[in-house]
């Protein structure tokens, strides 16, 4: 390593870098990671971070599985996703490398800034693990430079802590960020402490910047363009809170599930100063009730979950479809089944949005695929909701709940909110369940309305809400309920191509695939290969316009984080294959021979990934 | 009440029982629903609640259709969640009458979690559980309160546990702040605890010893021929602001103790606690969320 100072660097101009920071889970290398997306952002630079979380509170200390950080995807243009692996990581210690390199993360090559405190260490056996371990790394190619982290820190601030902002200050170096904008980073995410403490990280971020300065023989620059317009930086979780805010809602009805818990956490703090509720309740069952009870009564109420918190509320989703009492349920879907990877991405829940719930229970099922996406999904759920008397599902994962992505700050609009409760005295004569021939709507009664009196019930019910088990009435009611789905599928425009209206494949996805999968496909274009893609915001209804889009291509296959039998298996064959949620759907509705290629490696899925798979698919024919 | 606060209500709010009446009763007969629906229409009416104010919640069970015979508003739903949706409502609307009418099994097996928590949350509902000892519906299968010994048709040599019993269990929960108990033979009492229950701020709890004739027929037949096998918690001098007294009274069924265990009116209610004073105009919104706007927003520089 060099050790002179390095007045004049070659700074290399590179399109993107993927950067992580991890550490054991206290040592703030989620802040830190979170301060570098959000001065990049500020500068113009693309930004996508996804955190890195234990599925435990206090993993062991150095411990493999323990590593817990921030990823940061920075790049020219905006950021669609994170990417594929990571080109420079710095840690804290080497245990929790191990684990990423187990996990392929790390790119072949990848630069490791490594706190080399250990060398040193009192321990033998830490020692001794340290040094084969950074042997090991050297081996397999990564090029580890190590640095007294914890020493430089404490030669400024008088303490080993601190090594977070000491990062950033390398980061800031090496990544030739605006020392000023990062100095007043340290203002707004120390903001709430004492100006000591502003002060003392300020000196430490100094100080990395400084020693990396001198230090180290690279560094990059990432073309930024200044944002022209506002730009807010917020995780999914966020931003589908702020959607509740925005669309109006006066209730959320939740018990706390990862990866979904930090969407009320956040929905608690800030609620309240618009005259919101959040009601934590005794289980997902009982916030589920507690939301119907209050829509029912004139507010429609959103319920937040995750996965097994679902499926504990089917039983009152089908009530309220039985009832058609609007209702917003969000599930941020995490790894399954049972408790699964509750920290991990997976989209296996589309099955059960769709088709929960025992009997025919038609809802509407909507999957957010970007973090712009959470927010507005959520206004337009609210308003589905209440236009049709239906619940609406919004689906988004572990992946959108922890990633950050800015987008332009929305414009309120006073139309996102619901209406007053309506009070006023109901026609005399009209009933509950008056559907409408042509659509299956009826007009929403509630409690306080005159002329309106009669009983809700989850029992088979004709107009007046009276219990009926005439095979007729049976009939004609699920018939009024399932005819609202088409009836909004009528108002849904059809979903744009990403690419080309003809060609070889077409791929379909949903949910927090979106960037991974148009950045493929953007990839394989530019290899020359006829690839268009299609991203679904609606699942149920499907919008129109599919069929006619699939037309223009000879392969048609999605990508999806969920399960699928690999083809290659000896067992596998057509008459057996268990396909990927969508696909099943689509293969259902066009009578197409739709393909899938699906993970649930509780990451998300990487547009190398798709673009192997996809030219594979391409150069080879047909298992037959 | 004063003199014009008569007069108004005389002319306004006249209301006779058929207002409050809904569909035919389809109870068997001597059913001691009957008897409960008899009572809490007859509330209905002396109180003059506007029925288009007065929501009915229930779960499922022979004890939940209640709603459906009444002409209000009215939310028949699931087994063992009548109380969470009723409590959606209350947190919705601090102006509607809510009464909730639940069974043994709604209320102390299948909704035994939302039960504890209501009693916690201490909204304003007035709850009546219709305890018949039995599932009645699905034709007679031990509950949680059958005495021990009750034979049914899953235990038909008699069931193995001891009851639960609802009082001394809501006693229990922090927060209780109103339980009663009364037997549907005697209307008059059942009446005025009824009424007493209605007019509690908080969750008043009232336990309704109900007769089912169709699956237990001899079950109280002893205590109504024995009229000293009902003790009036009234005329006994029980001070029912004494929570002590009432876990103690609470425990014994023999002479069954009528009237209120428990009151406190010093409670404080949920939605009370949790209900912002706010007007919720878009205004509001809009301001509360450009603020959260501003925390995360990057400006052009
Ligand atoms: C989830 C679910 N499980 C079981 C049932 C079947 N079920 C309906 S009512 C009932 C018990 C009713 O007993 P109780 O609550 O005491 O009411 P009662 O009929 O005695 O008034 C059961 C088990 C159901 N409707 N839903
Ligand atoms: S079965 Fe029992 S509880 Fe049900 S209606 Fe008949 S008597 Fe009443
Ligand atoms: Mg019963």
């Amino acid at each position: 390593m060099n050790d002179t100072s390095l007045a004049f660097k070659n700074v290399t101009e590179i399109a993107e870098h993927i950067v992580e920071v991890i550490s054991d889970s206290g040592e703030g290398a989620q802040r830190c990671g979170q301060s570098l997306g959000s001065i990049a952002a500020r500068m113009g630079i693309g930004i996508w971070t996804v955190e890195i979380i234990p599925a435990e509170i206090r993993p062991p200390a150095r411990s493999v599985a323990g590593a817990s950080g921030n990823r940061i995807r920075l790049g020219a243009g905006r950021v669609t996703n994170g990417g594929d692996l990571t080109n420079l990581a710095v840690a804290f210690n080497e245990q929790v490398l191990l684990g990423r390199v187990r996990d392929g993360e790390l790119a072949p090559g990848c630069t490791i800034l490594l706190e080399s405190l250990w060398r040193d260490h009192s321990d033998p056996t830490i020692r001794s693990s340290y040094l084969k371990t950074v042997e090991q790394l050297l081996g397999a190619g990564y090029r580890v430079i190590e640095i007294a982290m914890g020493r430089e820190c404490a030669a400024v601030a008088n303490a080993e802590k601190g090594k977070n902002m000491f990062a950033l200050g390398m980061l800031c170096s090496i990544y030739s960020l605006d020392l000023k904008l990062a100095q007043e980073q340290m203002a707004l995410t120390f903001g709430k402490k004492a100006q000591k403490v502003i002060d003392t990280n300020v000196k430490l971020l100094d100080a990395g910047y400084r020693w990396a300065e001198a230090h180290l023989d690279f560094k990059y620059r990432i073309p930024a363009e200044r944002p022209k317009e506002a730009q807010i930086v917020v995780n999914g979780n966020t931003a589908l809170a702020l959607g509740v805010l925005a669309s109006g809602m006066e209730i959320c009805a939740m018990y706390p599930i990862t990866p979904a818990t930090s969407a009320s956490h956040y929905l608690s703090d800030v609620f309240e100063k618009v005259g919101g509720v959040v009601h934590q309740a005794e289980d997902e069952i009982g916030a589920c009730a507690f939301a119907i009870g209050a829509s029912y009564a004139g507010k429609c109420t959103v319920t937040i979950t995750s996965g097994p918190g679902y499926s504990l509320k089917q039983e009152a989703i089908g009530l309220a479809v039985m009832s058609e009492i609007p209702l917003v349920v969000v599930n941020v879907q995490r790894g399954g089944p049972s408790t699964g990877q509750p920290t991990k991405a997976e989209q296996g829940d589309l099955m059960s949005a769709i088709f929960g719930s025992h009997g025919d229970a038609p809802k509407v099922v909507m999957a957010a695929s970007t973090i712009e996406d959470c927010f507005y999904s959520v206004i337009t759920a609210r308003r589905i909701a209440e236009t049709f008397n239906m619940v609406v599902v919004v689906l988004t994962d572990a992946n959108l709940a922890t990633s950050q992505q800015p987008f332009p700050r929305p414009q309120f609009d006073p139309a996102w909110m619901a209406p007053p409760t309506d009070q006023s005295a109901l026609p005399e004569g009209l009933k509950p369940y008056d559907w409408d021939q042509a659509t299956g709507l009826a007009r929403r009664f509630i409690p306080g309305q005159a002329n309106g009196m009669h009983t809700v019930t989850g029992l088979a019910h004709d107009r007046a809400s009276h219990v009926a088990y005439d095979p007729q009435i049976n009939e004609e009611a699920i018939h009024y309920r399932s005819l609202k789905l088409a009836a909004l599928q009528r108002t849904l425009k059809a979903p744009a191509l990403f690419g080309p209206s003809k060609g070889e494949m077409l791929v379909i996805g949903w949910g927090s695939t979106k960037g991974a999968i148009e950045e493929a496909v953007e990839m394989l274009q530019g290899e020359g290969h006829k690839v268009s893609s299609m991203h679904l915001r609606f699942l149920q209804p499907l919008p129109p316009g599919i069929k006619e889009a699939m037309k223009g291509f000879r392969h048609v296959m999605t990508v999806e984080g969920n399960w699928s039998d690999r083809p290659e298996d000896e067992l596998i064959d057509e008459s057996n294959r268990r396909y990927s949620a969508l696909a099943m759907l689509l293969r259902a509705r066009y009578l197409r021979d739709i393909d899938c290629y699906s993970e649930v490696r509780g990451q998300p899925i990487k547009p190398s990934t798709i673009c192997e798979v996809v030219r594979r698919k391409l150069a080879k024919p047909k298992k037959s | 009440m004063n003199d014009t606060a008569c007069l108004l209500k005389l002319y306004d709010e006249k209301y006779e029982l058929e207002d409050y009446q809904g569909g035919v009763p389809r109870w068997c007969s001597g059913c001691g629903d009957n008897a409960i629906l008899a009572a809490v229409q007859r509330l209905c009416r002396d109180e003059a609640l506007h029925p288009e104010k007065t929501v009915f919640v229930s779960g499922i069970g022979c004890s939940s259709r209640f709603p459906h015979y009444m002409r209000t508003y009215g939310f028949h739903g699931i087994h063992g969640r009548a109380l969470p949706v009723a409590e959606g409502v209350r947190m919705a609307r601090p102006d509607l009458h809510v009464f909730v009418n639940t069974g043994d099994g709604d209320c102390c097996s299948i909704g035994a979690a939302h039960w504890i928590h209501a009693v916690r949350y201490n909204m304003n509902l007035s709850v009546f559980l219709h305890d018949n000892q039995i599932y009645g519906l699905t034709k007679k299968q031990a509950s949680p309160t059958s005495p021990r010994g009750t034979k049914s048709n899953t235990s038909p040599r008699g069931s193995w546990l001891e009851a639960l019993n609802p009082l001394t269990v809501t006693l229990g929960v922090q927060n209780v702040s109103f339980v009663a108990q009364v037997v549907d033979w005697m209307p008059d009492v059942l009446y005025e605890v009824v009424r007493a229950a209605f007019h509690h701020k908080g969750l008043s709890f009232v336990r309704i010893i109900q007769r089912c004739p169709e699956w237990l027929p001899d079950q109280w037949e002893p205590f109504i021929k024995d009229p000293k096998r009902v003790q009036r918690l009234e005329s006994s001098g029980h001070d029912a602001g004494n929570l002590d007294r009432a876990r103690e009274v609470a425990s014994k069924m023999d002479p069954i103790p009528v009237g209120i265990l428990y009151r406190n009116e010093n409670v404080p209610c949920y939605e009370d606690l949790r209900r912002s004073p706010k007007l919720r105009t878009p205004e509001l919104v809009r301001t509360g969320l450009e603020a959260e706007f501003d925390k995360f927003t990057v400006w052009p520089s």
